[in-house]
């Protein structure tokens, strides 16, 4: 039967994921040594599952309030008042979603509509574009570069300002080129947004990952943005919490209160035993943080500096749990490395351009994994280097 | 605790040029650190974790509780010295625990040459009023490395976006 008739064509036209078409051949071979996967190799803290199993046991197994438990939401207010220092009331200004994605998904759709633009830079997650598309949006792609440690500067976005912009996406820590943006740089970005009267989704999920002496900074932070910013973060990253399906966003009551109604229609509320436990994650858990950054930490500096020293460079990332190194010595494309890479080799990681075609010439390493595996893959990727000298 | 001693526990074979970067610090100074323990005799030595079970006519593992009398002037020293320095006997430890005082595990060929050694050079020290051995069947895991566990299978991620 000929389905094409009765499919929506925005959605025929979507790309599939350029992640997937690499996990598919790692699928099929043996002996693969994976530094591709995209979530926290630690299990959610004990206290949490705990609290998670308590509730079941309980029985409290009901929907929740279409926003989220008002428990939560004031949990969230006061972790963000605490972290990062912004207010948002938890009656109107917070929305408790099906991770992250779900968040940055009904705010895309609760913004955009036919002929506005949306800028979305890159390398970045693969999910902003193909939702701008289904919102009748045009997404507008701003290429980062390595010679600015991939953030976005101000004079790439002006030069990409139309009448017709609407939104801004700013995926900072940036999955992935691990790529933050310090609060200058957040400074600098914000006078071109009030310039120009555009809206902010700021994509923070990587928020607690962020390494050196300075702390994240929250766009919402910087003077004059709250009102024009939704920030989305979530459980998953910074509490070991994928597979829960739990993240949020805050942002102006106007907003939130539309996405809440999209969020109502197609989803309910958010599982009920996840947003239990991330009560629990949000009083309890900062020291469950703080160790998984710091062995994270760790880890990417052993990996970065074993890149280095083997000729296949990287800037320094300062958040999230990837590295973003250069593969042009190799004289290869991106996709021809990591191709050959698992071949030969077999190691995968994932060629740049699944993130956007700026990201030809660099490959995502994951160092979400045991310091015992990212050795082993090191010295797989150094005999491959040799092996092609 | 020392991160440093903390990643030499869990992996002797990182280069020092490898710990230097992971703790942010220059290679001359973890050099020196390391010599440091060794001469205060904190790190006592590397060796290799070896799954025995995997090589072919390989030893026999028992651990071997027993409970003692406690000499006035030495307590349980003369008698951990002694169960130490056997060459079959690869750990001793002092316990605090109501029913054992030594605990210690030794290798043999045998079954049998490991219950011998037990009878003959253990239970008749003067100090030792009783022995319990314990024989291993599997070593599921040592030195914090867990055996018979490939990779691959350990990795119960899925592959997603």
């Amino acid at each position: 039967m000929d389905y094409s008739k009765f499919l929506n064509d925005k959605v025929r036209y979507i790309k599939p994921s350029g992640i997937r078409k690499f996990f598919d051949i790692a699928n099929e071979m043996d002996h693969v040594i994976s530094l591709s996967i995209g979530e926290p190799d630690f299990t959610t803290p004990w206290h949490v599952r705990q609290e998670g199993i308590e509730t079941l046991r309980k029985g409290h197994t009901w929907y929740s309030p279409n926003r989220g438990f008002i428990e939560l939401r004031n949990q969230i207010s006061n972790y963000f008042a605490r972290r990062f220092n912004v207010e948002y009331n938890p009656d109107e200004e917070i929305l408790v979603t099906v991770g992250g994605s779900e968040a940055i998904d009904l705010c895309i759709r609760a913004l955009v509509q036919q002929g506005d633009e949306v800028l979305i830079p890159q390398p970045a997650f693969v999910c902003y574009e193909p939702m701008t598309v289904m919102a009748d949006g045009t997404p507008v792609i701003i290429k980062t570069k390595a010679e600015n440690g991939f953030r976005l500067t101000a004079e790439e976005l002006e030069s990409h300002i139309t009448p017709k912009t609407k939104l801004l996406i700013l995926p900072f820590p940036n999955n992935p080129t691990g790529a933050v943006m310090r609060r200058q740089h957040l400074e600098e970005i914000a006078r071109v947004v009030k310039k120009h009267d555009i809206m902010v989704l700021s994509d923070e999920i990587y928020a607690e990952l962020t390494y050196g002496k300075e702390r994240h900074v929250s766009f919402a932070d910087i003077k004059g943005m709250k009102d024009r910013t939704i920030v989305v973060n979530g459980f998953s990253k910074a509490y070991a919490m994928t597979g829960w399906r739990l993240g949020y966003a805050v942002g102006p009551a106007e907003v939130i209160s539309q996405m809440t109604k999209l969020h109502q229609y197609a989803i309910m509320s958010a599982p009920t035993t996840a947003q239990y436990a991330a009560i629990e994650a949000l009083k309890h858990g900062d020291k469950d943080i703080e160790h998984m950054r710091s062995e994270y930490d760790i880890r990417r500096r052993l990996i970065v500096d074993e890149f280095c020293r083997m000729g296949l460079t990287c800037f320094e990332p300062e958040g999230a749990f990837y590295v973003f190194p250069s593969i042009k010595v190799s004289g290869m494309t991106s996709e021809e490395f990591c191709e050959q890479l698992i071949f030969s080799q077999r190691v995968a990681i994932i060629p740049g351009t699944a993130f956007g075609e700026c990201g030809e010439g660099f490959a995502r390493v994951s160092y979400s994994y045991s310091l015992k595996h990212i050795k082993e893959a090191l010295e797989r990727i150094e005999r491959f280097l040799n092996e092609k000298k | 605790m020392d991160k440093l001693l903390e990643l030499i526990n869990q992996n002797s074979e990182f280069t020092t040029a490898q710990l230097a970067a992971m703790l942010g610090e220059n290679e001359a100074d973890i050099i020196k650190r390391i010599n440091t323990y060794k001469e205060n005799g904190i790190i006592k030595g590397y060796k290799a974790i070896i799954n025995w079970d995997k090589v072919p006519d390989s030893d026999v593992t028992a651990i071997i509780e027993l409970k003692v009398t406690p000499k006035a002037e030495t307590g349980f020293d003369d008698t951990l010295k002694i169960v130490a320095s056997y060459d079959n006997v690869e750990s001793v430890y002092l316990a605090a625990s109501s029913s054992y005082d030594i605990i210690a595990t030794a290798r043999g060929k045998t079954i049998q040459e490991i219950a011998e050694f037990v009878s003959k050079r253990l239970s008749t020290l003067d100090t030792v009023i009783g022995t319990a051995t314990n024989f291993v069947l599997t070593q599921y895991k040592d030195g914090g490395i867990i055996f018979n566990e490939d990779d691959e299978s350990s990795e119960q991620r899925s592959l997603i976006l």
